[in-house]
């Protein structure tokens, strides 16, 4: 097709370039959309897998011939539906197990062209929702919602886990199992049960998030795409449920990330808060992950996710790590203890008081939590210890304690600052 | 659908009650069962004696070894089974969540295997429809 024929000219002629231009963002926009209605729709996640791809390759043959649909979402849907019929049909002729002629659509047509915005944001929370089921192990949800949700492929998500790709491929074909054989429903839980629910959804996107941030070994660049993508689902999650914790967990993605170039050299060592050049920090991330802190903190709703990034949010309001609010962190860290009580955090209030007040304040904060038995194991207490006995001039305890972390410790970059520190004490 | 509740208590806690606690216990899981047979979700099922009384039957060396107690030993002890029918498994999460049981303590919800169970039926039909 000649490029002096564009789209929807009289000539009746389509561009074909400019075709294949709108569909592949279509696919990009769309379809984990269009997925999400096939599922409902079909009942089964395979097949409509399967319809999908059928769609769109029918999309890509006729939409040269006719133009782009006025509705192309409801075009898929509806053509994604029919070619999972035919799958049905073809398969039952081939003698179909009961379990596929189970998942056979109704056979009444639905009423595709009144799918409306609010039908299609629904079926992507059902998505949501149901990859991240707490009937389903922690590791198969987040491989789930990678591979269903952001249309991920298995070998991207192994890759970014550094697992086989049998070991992802076989999480998603047990997850999926287990929705369908256990019965798990496609279905946004009921008010009562949202936030339990939504909490394990938060954890799936923040832990997806996590395994790209902590650069612990692999390829930083697939690692990185990692946390970008849970930082789209949270935007995905927030647009369509505006809840406090949504926006809470958003900001604190997005704080940690405006720290990412800052927090470790070029060759990979790690550093610290304060020691981080602060001009490196994007400013833009941190303006929007302020304002969600905001949002959250004024609707009075919040939890543990909205306090851990209005701690981020101070930190990234300060010009260096001596002029930052301290007071206003530790009494932050008073509201986390008392709304998730853990000794992690109890750890990381002792730091901030060892820095409103003197290093002493801290130790005798972290020496009462390990000795009731608590982190004894946890080599970042052992670090923290070691650190805040350097500064109140106790070498010999300082030294230690980190040789206690470095023990402890199993990440690389960790071990390699750990060292660092330990060979500047002398 | 149909789902099997494996009911687990701590004996110890058990133990540690009063007779006029235990019968009020019980009295609230009765009472709650019925709401579940009224609406027609209690399929049915059995309380089971201790542990202690347990046998386990094992395959060694193509005999068959019988030994005390339960095949695992946990703090916990399957104290019950109840069938329960459900639309879909949070269905069957939302109804045990109530269950004065769940707050004693884990209450396992296992899908049937309702292939298996076919087959279980017709076996059960022809033996029946033999018999005359």
């Amino acid at each position: 097709m000649q490029a002096e024929h564009p789209a929807g000219e009289d000539s009746g002629q389509v561009d074909t370039a400019d075709v294949h231009r709108a569909i592949d963002e279509i696919y990009r926009e769309e379809s984990r959309r269009v997925f999400a209605t096939l599922i409902r729709l079909i009942g089964d996640f395979d097949l409509a897998e399967e319809a999908l791809h059928e769609a769109f390759t029918a999309a890509v043959e006729q939409w040269e011939e006719e133009g782009i649909p006025a509705n192309p979402r409801a075009w898929l849907v509806s053509t994604g539906r029919f070619k999972a019929i035919d799958v049905i049909r073809r398969r039952k002729t081939f003698g179909a197990s009961v379990a596929e002629i189970r998942s056979q659509p109704a056979s009444t047509q639905p009423d595709i062209e009144k799918l409306d915005e609010a039908h299609f944001r629904d079926d992507h929370l059902r998505l949501i929702f149901t990859c991240c089921h707490p009937a389903l192990p922690p590791n198969t949800q987040v491989a789930l919602t990678l591979r269903e949700v952001c249309g991920l492929t298995t070998e991207e998500i192994a890759t970014a886990f550094l697992a086989p790709k049998s070991t992802i491929a076989q999480r998603i074909v047990r997850g999926k199992a287990k929705i369908r054989d256990a019965k798990i429903p496609y279905r946004v839980p009921s008010r009562s049960d949202l936030p339990n629910r939504l909490d394990s959804v938060l954890s799936v996107i923040y832990l997806v998030f996590n395994e790209g941030y902590s650069a612990s070994s692999g390829d930083d660049a697939i690692r990185a795409d990692l946390s970008s993508e849970a930082i789209h689902l949270g935007r995905v999650l927030l647009d369509l449920l505006p809840d406090p914790e949504v926006m809470g967990l958003l900001a604190l993605m997005l704080l940690h990330e405006s720290r990412r170039t800052a927090r470790t050299t070029a060759d990979g060592d790690l550093v610290l808060l304060e020691d981080q050049d602060r001009g490196l920090w994007d400013q833009d991330l941190i303006a929007q992950g302020r304002q969600l802190v905001e949002r959250a903190m004024a609707s009075g709703r919040f939890g543990t996710y909205t306090l851990q990034a209005a701690i981020s949010a101070v930190h990234a309001n300060a010009a260096s790590a001596s002029q930052t609010d301290w007071p206003q962190i530790v009494w932050l860290y008073d509201m986390l203890l008392v709304a998730e009580p853990s000794a992690v955090v109890e750890l990381n209030r002792a730091v901030a008081v060892a820095m409103r007040d003197k290093p002493e304040a801290g130790l005798e904060l972290i020496d009462a939590i390990l000795a009731r038995g608590d982190l004894r194991d946890y080599s970042l207490a052992h670090a923290a210890r070691a650190e805040l006995c350097r500064r109140a001039g106790l070498t010999a305890e300082a030294r230690a304690a980190f040789r206690e972390a470095l023990a402890l410790s199993m990440q690389e970059p960790q071990r390699r600052f750990l060292k660092r520190r330990l060979g500047q004490l002398g | 659908m149909r789902f099997v509740c494996l009911g687990y208590a701590d004996l110890n806690r058990w133990e540690s009650m009063t007779e006029g606690e235990r019968e009020a216990f019980m009295e609230k899981c009765f009472a709650y069962d019925d709401e579940l047979r009224r609406n027609g979700h209690f399929v049915g099922g059995e309380a089971l004696q201790g542990a202690d009384q347990a046998v386990t039957l094992r395959p060694r060396d193509g005999r068959i070894d019988v030994t005390d107690g339960p095949f695992a030993e946990t703090k916990e002890q399957l104290g019950g089974l109840l069938f329960l029918e459900a639309r879909d498994l949070d269905h069957a999460i939302e109804l045990m969540s109530k269950h004065p049981g769940a707050t004693f303590g884990p209450f396992e919800i296992r899908p049937a295997n309702e292939a298996i169970n076919q087959l279980l039926a017709e076996r059960d039909k022809a033996i029946r429809g033999s018999q005359g």
